[in-house]
């Protein structure tokens, strides 16, 4: 610690050099948050999926509906705990580039399969008692200025080709940070009336989900039930609610592949850049060096010198640019509306550092080699 | 004319100094080519998807081919017709005809669950029903290997896109339609189009197989001409027996691969834009010091009567020597990397998987030398101002 005004002192005697380092090293570091947001939008719904719940959904492709009378029957499969379903309603408001999520669900069985989802009971009581109720997430009710008694109109090109018109009775919640609240969920009671007044689709549905009992015997509850439909018209494909996850992120394409090709790329040119700066720095101070070793400095003290420095350089960076891409991530979803949860996770900080770090470990060590391997009568002559 | 010419000379001759010092500082001036590189590659990596994405949705259309969605469709997958609706738009106007009748084909557009390759996770792969006339309503339709599919028989012709991304669709393969196995018979091409990314089989087939009775999605029509197109939209869209949405396929693709090569590119720009901004702190650094380390040289020739422009300018040369070379070297990588690298995302507008390959296009390269030029003139431009503003006298006393 008593070293710490030597550090700053030399870091301090080339104020543009040191700056302009810092700031390389910041971008990198705003671009790691960014990129790292980008993921975790779009696979974020791995880490989120309940660990007992299991998706079921029709085994030739998710467009195809499955009976709603499938529900009771689940429900009497051995370590079934509760089944809920959703459909994909598919609806537009105002402007196709608004996209988000509308389903026609039961809420009590929904609400009870989800309770990341947070709705205060007097709204669920409200909803309950109308049957052209909707709730909407929180995400999209800011987004678009929606408030409890608003109506909403919907089109939804699949079912009827009309305008549907929902009342808001709620707003929910979520229970964590990650959870997805862009979704508006209405009543699957008053969407089945439609389609039985149509005479079109009445009494199918998108998806099941199902809670187990026991986690652990989730994979044989999966097979049981693909077990029950087999040989139906319409057979299921069961599986836990982060594989079916995990699935739709492959879908996108490799993310994680993608983000970590371009921070690979990014933290190599910061290396370099960063890297050439120290050398450049030990190059000029050779005879100081020598001067700390003739006075009795040991080489290890004068590498933890060196590291020392270096380290403060990226950490100061790292910590700047962490901090201002949390600020601009805070600011929202940067495509306008195409990454419905859009922040920078707490381990991915904490990551971020301990990548600052190294960084600074790594561009110092070969100047501090350097500096050991010097003897001190040559440095000394170059003063 | 005699001193333009030997502004010149001091340009030229200090350039070299400068470029004949660079062994001496070979660490930094390689960290500089090498980040501009870096900075290069990503540009133009990133970017090469959107191109590459873009160039497979929308090289599959003519000019003078069309598609038939119902009115307030976005995409197939939403869009629905019966028989009597896609009879009347085959037999509307400006439809070309051969000897079998009008080239209209009436089509189902649905998903399949098919393992990815690389992942082994489900997919959803597009899978098409088609009518007779489908090669002849869109261009460059070939089967590259086997054969096509028996009209009538639960036989499947595959996509080469398709084909390369998703387990089982090599000729001689099954594709698994709920309880049944259809085997593949064959494998086409449309140009790189977005039907490469595709399955077919007998729209009948397909109704069958989806309890559709006899419904379509779609109707892909050859027009006359190009010019027939005006007309033809107007005898649909004032037909009071139809309620549809009439597109040229080139523009009804465009609007399908808007959105992701919007995100794609908006990201690649970003991303590059920061990177570039760290690339131009590692250029200053490098020409920073570079000046200094000749803070005595450039004194002497500035006594010597070498004018101020003629230090800038050649600064700025050198500079911009670095970044071009870093540039290339970047525009390279990205080349080798990344050209026809073989990919396959999401199409959110018909939720289904499009094949593609990133494509690294000259325009592309082009770009990436552009940008490493700008890094390499901003990063040139403060260090040159300062070596010409050394006051020569202090900086001799360096000596």
């Amino acid at each position: 610690m008593k070293f710490l005004p030597l550090i700053w002192g030399n870091l301090m005697r080339r104020k543009l050099r040191t700056s302009l380092t810092i700031l390389s090293v910041l971008v990198a570091f705003v671009l790691f948050g960014f990129l790292c947001a980008i993921k975790q939008a779009l696979v974020g719904g791995v880490e989120l999926a309940g660990a007992d719940r299991l998706i079921v959904r029709h085994k030739v492709s998710i467009i195809q509906l499955l009976p709603q009378t499938y529900q009771a029957r689940m429900a009497r499969i051995p370590g079934v705990a509760a089944v809920a379903h959703q459909t994909w309603f598919g609806g537009i408001y105002q402007d196709p580039k608004n996209f988000f999520m509308q389903c026609p669900v039961v809420p009590e069985d929904f609400m009870a399969m989800f309770p990341e989802f947070k709705l205060p009971p007097d709204e669920m009581k409200a909803w309950l008692a109308t049957r052209t109720g909707c709730i909407v997430g929180r995400n999209t009710a800011n987004r678009f200025h929606l408030k409890i008694g608003d109506k909403i109109p919907i089109r939804s090109p699949i079912w009827m080709n009309k305008t549907w018109e929902f009342d808001i009775v709620g707003i929910f919640d979520g229970e964590k940070k990650g959870t997805d609240t862009t979704a508006l969920f209405f009543r699957y009671d008053y969407f089945d009336e439609v389609r039985q007044g149509m005479n079109w689709g009445a009494g199918l549905v998108g998806w099941y989900t199902i809670r187990v009992k026991d986690p652990a015997r989730a994979a044989e509850v999966a097979r049981l039930v693909d077990r029950e439909f087999e040989n139906s018209p319409a057979e299921t494909k069961t599986e836990p609610e982060g594989a079916f996850a995990q699935g739709f992120a492959n879908q996108i394409g490799n993310i994680g592949f993608i983000v970590a090709g371009i921070l690979g790329a990014v933290f190599f040119t910061i290396l370099l850049v960063t890297g050439s700066t120290m050398s450049q720095a030990v190059r000029e101070r050779i005879g100081e060096l020598g001067v700390l070793k003739a006075i009795g400095f040991t080489n290890g003290r004068v590498v933890a010198l060196v590291l020392a420095e270096s380290c403060l350089l990226t950490v100061l960076g790292g910590g700047l640019g962490l901090g201002l891409a949390m600020l601009l991530i805070s600011g929202g979803d940067p495509t306008g509306g195409m990454l419905p949860l859009f922040f920078l996770p707490k381990s991915n900080v904490l990551f971020g550092v301990g990548l600052s770090v190294v960084l600074g470990l790594l561009t110092g060590i070969f100047p501090a080699r350097r500096a050991t391997s010097l003897r001190v009568a040559d440095a000394l002559r170059r003063m | 004319m005699n001193s333009l010419f030997n502004w010149f000379a001091q340009i030229t001759s200090i350039t070299k100094f400068g470029l004949m010092s660079i062994p001496q500082r070979r660490g930094s001036v390689a960290a500089t080519i090498f980040g501009i590189a870096g900075v290069v590659a990503v540009l133009v990596g990133v970017l090469s998807i959107a191109t590459g994405f873009r160039r497979a949705m929308t090289s599959s259309g003519a000019a003078d081919a069309a598609i038939i969605l119902r009115s307030g469709a976005d995409s197939e997958m939403v869009s629905g017709f019966g028989r009597g609706e896609t009879r009347l738009i085959a037999d509307a106007p400006g439809v070309a005809r051969n000897e079998q009748g009008p080239l209209a084909s009436a089509e189902l557009f649905v998903i399949l669950n098919v393992p990815k390759r690389s992942t082994g996770t489900d997919a959803n792969v597009p899978l098409r029903g088609v009518e007779g006339a489908a090669m002849s309503v869109r261009d460059k339709m070939q089967i590259v290997e086997g054969r096509m599919f028996a009209w009538g028989r639960n036989e499947v012709i595959v996509g080469a896109g398709a084909s390369g991304q998703f387990a089982g669709l090599e000729v001689g393969g099954i594709v698994k339609v709920g309880r049944e196995s259809w085997p593949v018979v064959g494998k086409f091409t449309a140009g790189g189009g977005l039907a490469e990314s595709e399955i077919w089989t007998d729209a009948k087939v397909l109704q069958a197989a989806y309890n559709r009775g006899d419904s379509f999605q779609s109707v892909y029509v050859r027009l006359n001409s190009a010019g027939a197109f005006p007309a033809f939209k107007d005898a649909l869209t004032a037909n009071p027996q139809l309620n549809v949405k009439v597109q040229r396929q080139s523009d009804y693709y465009a609007g399908q691969s808007e959105m992701l090569s919007r995100l794609v590119t908006t990201l690649g720009y970003l991303i590059a834009a920061l990177m570039a901004v760290g690339a131009v702190f590692g250029a200053l650094n490098t020409m920073y010091s570079a000046v200094a380390a000749r803070t005595r040289e450039i004194a002497t020739l500035r006594a010597l009567g070498f004018g101020r422009g003629a230090v800038v300018i050649a600064l700025m040369f050198e500079s911009l020597v670095l970044a071009l070379i870093g540039g290339a070297v970047g525009g390279l990588l990205a080349y080798a990397a990344f050209n026809n690298f073989q990919a396959s995302t999401m199409n959110w507008q018909s939720f289904s998987q499009v094949a593609f390959s990133f494509a690294v296009t000259p325009q592309l390269l082009i770009k990436g030398i552009v940008w490493a030029t700008l890094i390499g003139l901003l990063g040139g431009l403060l260090p040159a101002l300062r070596a010409a503003r050394l006051p020569i006298a202090a900086a001799l006393r360096e000596l």
